[in-house]
């Protein structure tokens, strides 16, 4: 097996009672895409939350590249190179793009916490070139001094995924990167991920649109009710008849 | 008229000459004396230290009367104890209202929105009872803490012969009331409008922004928002300290009554008044607010006659005792209303009216232009 960069181990979690993960094991690979798909209420955004210190399992653990992630304040973990982009696209609003893009860079170059009050912004000429390369990457370089919160919610998404790229994340995690796009933002979502998976970089993408799946994913697990009922290569998974099943009888 | 693209030099140049020049522009407007002048420039400091924390932040502190406060108490302490120096006054009174603010941010900033805010006016409700009583020996309580001719002043003994009466604050020699008093306070408070700008525009700024936008995205972008929001809670805390020191000192006396809660919502008043998160809007606030406070306030009927004069005496001796109902002791009324035709209408303060006003001035400017010589702006209808 080559490298493991995330694994999650008999995850446990359940809501008063209510059982969202059981006994959820998880092994992504260095490099690779793993997508998650399952139906509406499967768990898998519940499956995010705990990996990025959002919410603690009940049991089990969720270890990165070798270090125990469970029990980590949430920007430890993103410290750490975890990185995720959100189903509503988590921004700051009120920010212009090109700020909304330079706040992380600041975090990935001077850590949790820098008191770094009197330098001006302007002055942060290599911060505001990467700013500015990603968001010509993301394909927002144009609105650039525009406030963020103006945007579509397609483009709000992309400009998120700029944010976390700018971290340089050494795992990506992805909800839904391409819900309530079009068909032709989620092809450029698409080549972008690509481009990004070029660059070695490994994802977790939780997704619904199968065409995204098939175009990105080496490998797909496929959870429903809180387990995960098969895993393997997307062509795989397609014929399994488990999975048509947890869709198909999901669905009725 | 331009407000909006103004460079930050610029921005600086404008405001230190503002501030330094009021009392020529303040003379026809009635407000040219020191003592006013001092109160304009030390409130100007305690509101824009207020904005650091609520403008950029969102954390809307309900008791920063207590850093005041214990500004006041330290630089009067300094005064008693060792010298009659501003110096030393202002850096305790800057020194221990950090250190409150340190203790009461720690405790406070564990939540957020109206929790955060009933926090801190308990902590500082709680600060001026224990101002009022349980701290006597500290406070002097009701009576507030005063000078007095047996106070030991180790420094100034050493190099001053005691005098008859009570010695006065100076800064090496120079007397601390009146204009020099005012201009004093007036380069410090241009030190920290700069220093706020320099803040503004930071990388710890935009974390502070940050904060106040998108406190989930700050944690998953693997930033610890805790640290950054107690900074800005102190520093703000030593503005104000820096202002309860600078009221020592033009007036060396401290009671326990400039920590209660009024106080602490009076600053919020200002800043919201200006302009919450804006650099100039928390001065104009607390410039406004001082204004009608102390000369509003003493406008009388007989001070309206005189206004209304031009006014035939029966239609006058009708307006004036409606507008009297404004005047005088009643200002808060007016500036109630002031205060909510601001917030209706204005959320983003007396900065945004100028603002606007600013952007309609350039659009007629423009429109004038595009319409030629010949054409007046009249003859554009729908502009």
């Amino acid at each position: 097996m080559s490298d493991l960069v995330l694994h999650l181990d008999n995850i446990q979690k359940s809501f008063g009672g209510l059982s969202a993960l059981s006994d959820v094991n998880l092994h992504v690979e260095e490099g690779t895409t793993h997508a998650i798909i399952g139906p509406n209420g499967a768990g898998k955004s519940t499956l995010l939350n705990v990996c990025i210190g959002r919410l603690k399992p009940d049991s089990g653990h969720v270890t990165f590249k070798g270090q125990e992630l469970t029990g980590r304040e949430p920007h430890e973990i993103a410290q750490m190179g975890v990185a995720r982009v959100f189903q509503t696209p988590e921004i700051f609003p009120e920010m212009t793009l090109l700020e909304n893009v330079m706040l992380p860079a600041f975090s990935k170059r001077d850590g949790a916490f820098k008191l770094n009050a009197y330098s001006g912004l302007a002055q942060q000429g290599d911060i505001r070139d990467e700013a500015e390369h990603i968001l010509e990457d993301v394909g927002l370089a144009d609105q650039m001094l525009q406030e963020a919160g103006s945007l579509s919610r397609g483009d709000k998404r992309r400009l998120e995924l700029g944010m976390c790229l700018i971290l340089r994340p050494r795992l990506l995690l992805l909800d839904e990167p391409t819900a309530g796009m079009s068909r032709h933002d989620t092809n450029r979502t698409i080549d972008l991920l690509k481009k990004i998976k070029s660059r070695g970089m490994t994802k977790v993408i939780i997704e619904h649109d199968m065409h995204v799946v098939f175009s990105l994913a080496d490998k797909v697990s496929v959870l429903a009710r809180g387990e995960i009922i098969a895993g393997g290569k997307p062509e795989d998974v397609r014929e399994n008849p488990k999975v048509k099943e947890a869709y198909l009888g999901g669905a009725h | 008229m331009k407000l909006g693209p103004l460079t930050d030099t610029t921005r600086f140049v404008l405001f230190a000459v503002i501030i330094l020049a009021m009392p020529l522009w303040l003379e026809p407007l009635g407000g040219n004396y020191p003592d006013l002048l001092q109160r304009f420039a030390i409130y100007g400091i305690f509101a824009i230290g207020f904005n650091i924390l609520f403008g950029l932040t969102g954390y809307l502190s309900f008791g920063h009367a207590a850093f005041l406060g214990v500004g006041s108490y330290a630089a009067v302490w300094s005064f008693k104890l060792l010298t009659m120096n501003a110096l030393p006054a202002i850096v305790f009174g800057v020194f221990f209202a950090g250190i409150l603010a340190a203790a009461i941010g720690f405790l406070s900033l564990r939540r957020t929105g109206i929790y955060f805010s009933i926090l801190t006016l308990a902590f500082a409700q709680m600060s001026y009872n224990l101002a009022y009583s349980v701290l006597t020996p500290i406070t002097n309580g009701e009576t507030g803490l005063q000078l007095s001719q047996q106070d030991p002043r180790i420094i100034d003994s050493v190099f001053i012969e005691a005098g008859s009466g009570l010695p006065s604050t100076n800064l090496f020699g120079l007397k601390m009331s009146g204009y020099p008093g005012f201009y004093f306070c007036a380069v410090l408070l241009i030190i920290c409008f700069y220093i706020s700008m320099r803040i503004f525009r930071s990388p710890f700024g935009l974390m502070l922004r940050g904060i106040k936008s998108n406190q989930n995205r700050m944690r998953y972008t693997g930033l610890n928002t805790r640290p950054y929001m107690l900074t800005a809670f102190v520093i703000s805390g030593m503005y104000a300290g820096l202002a309860g020191s600078l009221l020592a000192i033009t007036d060396p006396l401290a009671g326990a009554e400039r920590m209660q809660w009024t106080a602490s919502g009076e600053v919020v008043l200002m800043t919201i008044l200006g302009g919450v998160g804006t650099l100039a809007g928390p001065m104009l606030g607390a410039g406004l607010i001082k204004y009608f406070e102390n000369i509003f306030s003493a406008f009388n009927n007989n001070v309206l006659m005189e206004i209304f004069s031009f006014l035939p005496n029966a239609v006058a001796e009708i307006i004036v005792p409606i507008v009297g109902l404004f005047v005088g002791s009643g200002w808060h009324l007016t500036l109630g209303i002031l205060f909510m035709v601001i917030v209706i209408y204005l959320p983003g303060g007396i900065v945004e009216g100028l603002s606007r006003l600013a952007k309609f001035a350039a659009g007629e400017r423009k429109s004038s232009k595009i319409a030629g010589g010949n054409t007046s702006p009249q003859d554009q209808p729908g502009e």
